[in-house]
């Protein structure tokens, strides 16, 4: 049995998930998973529903017993150790607080398990660090959203857990009250030093806590590093559609030249670094983020590549931004956001404009990928 | 105008509900009435005078409270062991899948779906065939009850248990409750509501039931029996003390029951 | 211990016990240890008196409780019980259907008033319906009885108003009998339905308002479709006991009311097995019957 997770705990180790597999039957919900989650990090996985992060975030916490391989906590393989045996805990999607037991003895549940008899200082202690210390009384239905949210997090965090794992844990929170709790657990995960083991479906949420992000889709990790790394060097086009938008373009890779690769893009020549190309021959998908776009009039002489001419076909004013849709000369219609910093007038619907990018911020995928991968996927905006 | 049409059209279904829970009162209304009445001759089951006579000698009547005796041991027994059984079967039903669970479904129904007067001859027909004619009694009349109670406790316990998120008891392990700890700390107490609302059920079944136990009694006499036998002949008036005891009970017993409810709802 | 799935790995720290190297066992046994008593007691006491009742209905119908009954595949049973008994029948299901539809008629409103109009009256209102069923059955019934009698203020009042002759009576009439059936299986009636009520999104109600549908229509094309299910249990939780009742027919009746649940109980009582034990099969297998289609013509099949 693990050492008791309060007191004299071994020191934290790296969450190890090897060649982790399970199988619901004949669908495979995570398929030969590896992973390294190292100690002390704000790790997420994201991925779309169904995908299989909450099924490994369940044999993490031994809600789910794995088909094959293991689960490893620093030295210890935890793979077939009870959920009640592992120095890990959980804020479950919902919740799931005890209705029938009140606040104090929600948070005080875990040590009182543990046999601790003393439980009333480091009670306090949690609520006082989310907040709710004279809620102690009140039963879980008493109590808002934020706050029984709050609530979950301290009837995990109270066990000092090595891994602390959150199952969507502000999905059912309102927008304003989210961004809130974001920050809040950012700053006690900071606080309280322990791995945190973050499974969402929102791609925003993931980007603002994470140190690390795992993509998750199918049942395997796409791509995984930090949030600046996977938006802007996506690897596959469902990354690179689920975590913001694409615009990609097909094309094909005409040769090299020095540290760059030249490509034919839709009767155009352009530019970028090979290393950021997955594929290096033949065809490919060149993908620019739609904020990397640059609108010029016709004739106006800019750096970085061109696409040549387009029309715009739409124009959406947001405030901050200004967002195009763009028909280019071949047909396709491309998204370009631009900042409404007032140098510039707004064009109109029907204006012909030039489409230019820096080949440093493209990047290029593997053509037999699906340019629609990630698109309609139920990733909140 | 416009107002007060609406005013009655508003009202008007409030006061159709009212006026049928008012005749669903009515033969109370006799029965609490009778309990009080001092009929003019044995055999004259009518209204005439005022008496305390039926309250203060509930027992005159040959008979009677050994028959609510024999029931209330019925009611109990029945109770226990149908709570039990229908609770494990619950569990079984909503938190286990096996194979032959739709067929588990269809038996726990039919119990429900059959007319009692088909389940009491066909018990009969049971016990007879195999040689039980002769001691028919207590006991068969516990099995009997034991059986129709038990399709009802499991659905009332199997709702109440599909209502209940099982992740909390998941939550209970992952904060290192054992199985047991996770069941007896938070699986039982919210279940608790319907095991009770079940047991209460059952007890009611089992006490009122008549024609089942028709069949099956023998020489047993259980308080319907009682009643029915005596309204082949002249009715004591007693009947009526017990009927408005038991519903007085029950009113005391479900009101007391909300009450604590509010209040302890008001305390947090 | 080795693992069964391929995760040889025995961590040291976790193995004393077994519990973490190797895979938990698969109890799917439990469930019959929890299933097995309850469903042993309903098959040793439901499901085998049903098919001793069938085997009795075809027993030589000369046997009695004394020379005992021998197996004659006697199907002229199923025959003469018709033949004898078609009547109390026919009689006990249009008692029934009759008892049944006036349960919908005045037990609907009552639902509705408590799920949508009673407010805070919700939960007492709920108390009250079933409160009178606490007092027994039987003797709610003879009160129906003392009610209903010749010179009891319903006469009365009936005869005043010119209802019924001067010289007529209601009880031991067919309306007393079914004047019993409907008021003690009003609960089940009101609870189901009372349910299904409760559970519809009253938004959708205004909708339909909101939609330029009258109240009558709103209530014709929304709530009334949306608490079939209600109607469906209702209506089978009253019509089925109802159907094999004796009692009402026994005590507010006749021997010109009697109700097929009169006759199996008599033929019962005076040992006639064979021919009591063919009427409660036919009865059992009609009212199986009606259920099923009624439940696939209503389309609520997840009521089982």
């Amino acid at each position: 049995m693990p050492a008791d997770p309060v007191s004299g705990a071994p020191p934290p180790g790296d969450l190890q998930l090897l060649s982790l597999t399970k199988r619901f039957g004949e669908f495979t919900a995570v398929d030969d998973l590896d992973l390294v989650v190292p100690a002390g990090s704000f790790f997420a996985l994201l991925g779309p529903s169904g995908c299989g992060k909450t099924t490994t975030l369940r044999m993490v916490a031994g809600l789910e017993v794995p088909t094959t391989g293991e689960v490893r906590l620093g030295e210890q393989d935890i793979t077939w150790a009870k959920p009640y045996k592992r120095p890990v805990n959980t804020v479950f999607q919902s919740y799931a607080l005890f209705p029938h037991l009140t606040v104090y003895e929600n948070v005080a549940f875990g040590l009182r398990r543990q046999g601790r008899k003393e439980v009333t200082e480091p009670v306090r202690d949690m609520l006082r660090l989310v907040e709710l210390e004279s809620f102690g009384a009140r039963k879980p239905a008493q109590l808002s959203g934020g706050q029984q949210q709050r609530v979950a997090l301290a009837r995990a965090l109270i066990n000092q857990p090595q891994v602390l794992l959150l199952d969507e844990p502000l999905g059912a929170l309102d927008l304003k009250l989210r961004r809130q709790m974001q920050i809040e657990l950012k700053s006690i995960q900071g606080e309280v030093g322990t791995t945190f083991v973050h499974v969402t479906h929102d791609q925003e949420e993931a980007m603002t806590m994470a140190d690390t992000i795992a993509v998750m889709h199918r049942g395997v990790i796409e791509q995984m590093g930090s949030p600046a790394e996977l938006y802007e060097s996506p690897r596959t086009t469902f990354v690179a559609n689920f975590l913001g938008q694409s615009n990609l373009v097909p094309c094909a890779i005409n040769g090299r030249d020095g540290g760059d690769l030249v490509i034919d893009a839709q009767g155009a020549l352009v530019r970028m670094p090979a290393e950021r190309a997955q594929v290096h021959q033949g065809k490919a998908w060149l993908g620019v983020r739609p904020e990397k776009i640059i609108l010029g009039s016709p004739g106006e002489d800019l750096p970085g590549n061109s696409l040549g001419e387009a029309r715009i076909v739409d124009v959406s004013f947001v405030g901050v931004s200004t967002q195009y849709l763009v028909r280019t000369s071949w047909g396709q219609e491309l998204m370009a956001f631009e900042q409404n910093t007032g140098a510039r007038p707004l064009m109109r619907a029907g204006d012909q404009v030039h489409v230019r990018f820096a080949g440093a911020h493209a990047f290029l995928l593997d053509h037999d990928q699906d340019a629609r991968a990630g698109v309609d996927e139920d990733s909140a905006a | 105008m416009i107002r007060l049409g609406r005013w009655v059209s508003d009202h008007a279904i409030m006061a159709i509900g009212a006026v049928v829970l008012a005749y669903m009162f009515v033969p109370i209304v006799i029965v609490v009435l009778m309990s009080f009445n001092r009929p003019a001759s044995r055999s004259a089951y009518t209204l005439d005078a005022f008496t305390l006579d039926n309250w203060l000698h509930p027992c005159e009547p040959e008979g009677l409270c050994s028959s609510l005796v024999t029931s209330m041991q019925i009611g109990l027994l029945a109770t226990f062991a149908s709570t039990v059984l229908g609770t494990l079967m619950a569990f079984a039903l909503v938190r286990h899948s096996f194979r032959g669970r739709a067929a588990t479904n269809v038996v726990i129904f039919l119990p429900m779906a059959s007319p009692e007067v088909v389940m009491g001859a066909s018990l009969l027909a049971l016990f007879v065939s195999v040689g039980f004619g002769g001691v028919l009694g207590f006991w068969t009349i516990l099995v009997a009850h034991i059986m129709f109670c038990l399709s009802f406790v499991v659905v009332t316990v199997r709702a109440r248990l599909q209502g209940m998120d099982s992740r909390l008891e998941q939550a209970a392990m992952d904060l290192y409750a054992t199985e047991a700890q996770a069941f007896w700390r938070v699986t039982f107490p919210l279940v608790f509501p319907g095991i009770l609302s079940a047991a209460l059920l059952a007890f009611a079944l089992s006490f009122d039931d008549f024609i089942i136990t028709n069949f099956n009694s023998g020489q047993t006499t259980t308080f319907p029996m009682f009643v029915w036998g005596a309204a082949q002949r002249d009715v004591p008036m007693q009947i009526n003390v017990v009927g408005t005891a038991m519903f007085a009970l029950a009113v005391v017993a479900v009101l007391s029951g909300e009450m604590l409810r509010r209040r302890r709802e008001r305390v947090q | 211990m080795t693992s069964s799935a391929g995760a040889p790995s025995v961590a040291p720290e976790l193995a004393p016990d077994g519990d973490a190297s190797s895979p938990p066992r698969r109890r799917r046994s439990s469930a019959w240890f929890l299933l097995l008593p309850g469903a042993l007691w309903l098959v040793a006491f439901f499901l085998t008196p049903m098919v001793q009742l069938v085997a009795t209905s075809l027993y030589d119908p000369s046997g009695s409780e004394e020379t005992g009954y021998a197996m004659t595949w006697a199907w002229g049973n199923y025959v003469d019980a018709l033949d004898f008994y078609l009547e109390p029948f026919v009689r006990g299901f249009a008692y029934s259907a009759i008892a049944t539809a006036l349960c919908l008629v005045i037990g609907y409103p009552l639902a509705y008033a408590i799920a949508f109009k009673a407010g805070r009256w919700k939960n007492l209102m709920l108390v009250l319906v079933i409160a009178p069923f606490f007092t027994s059955f039987l003797v709610r019934t003879l009160a129906w009885k003392l009610i209903l009698s010749d010179n009891g203020f319903v006469v009365g009042i009936a005869k005043t108003l010119g209802l019924i002759a001067d010289d007529g009576r209601l009880l031991a009439t067919g309306f007393a009998v079914v004047a019993g059936l409907t008021y003690n299986f009003l609960p089940f009636m009101v609870l189901p339905l009372y349910v299904s009520l409760e559970k519809i999104d009253h938004r959708l109600i205004e909708a339909a308002g909101d939609l330029y549908s009258s109240p009558a229509q709103g209530f014709r094309k929304v709530t009334l479709p949306l608490s079939m299910p209600g109607v469906v249990a209702g209506t089978l939780l009253t019509f089925i006991p109802s159907a094999g009742d004796f009692i009402n027919a026994q005590l507010l009746g006749d021997t010109t009311t009697q109700m097929i649940g009169n006759v199996i109980e008599s033929r019962f009582e005076v040992g006639d097995y064979p021919a009591a034990a063919a009427l409660s099969v036919t009865l059992m297998v009609l009212i199986v019957a009606m259920v099923a289609i009624y439940i696939r013509r209503a389309g609520t099949e997840e009521l089982l």
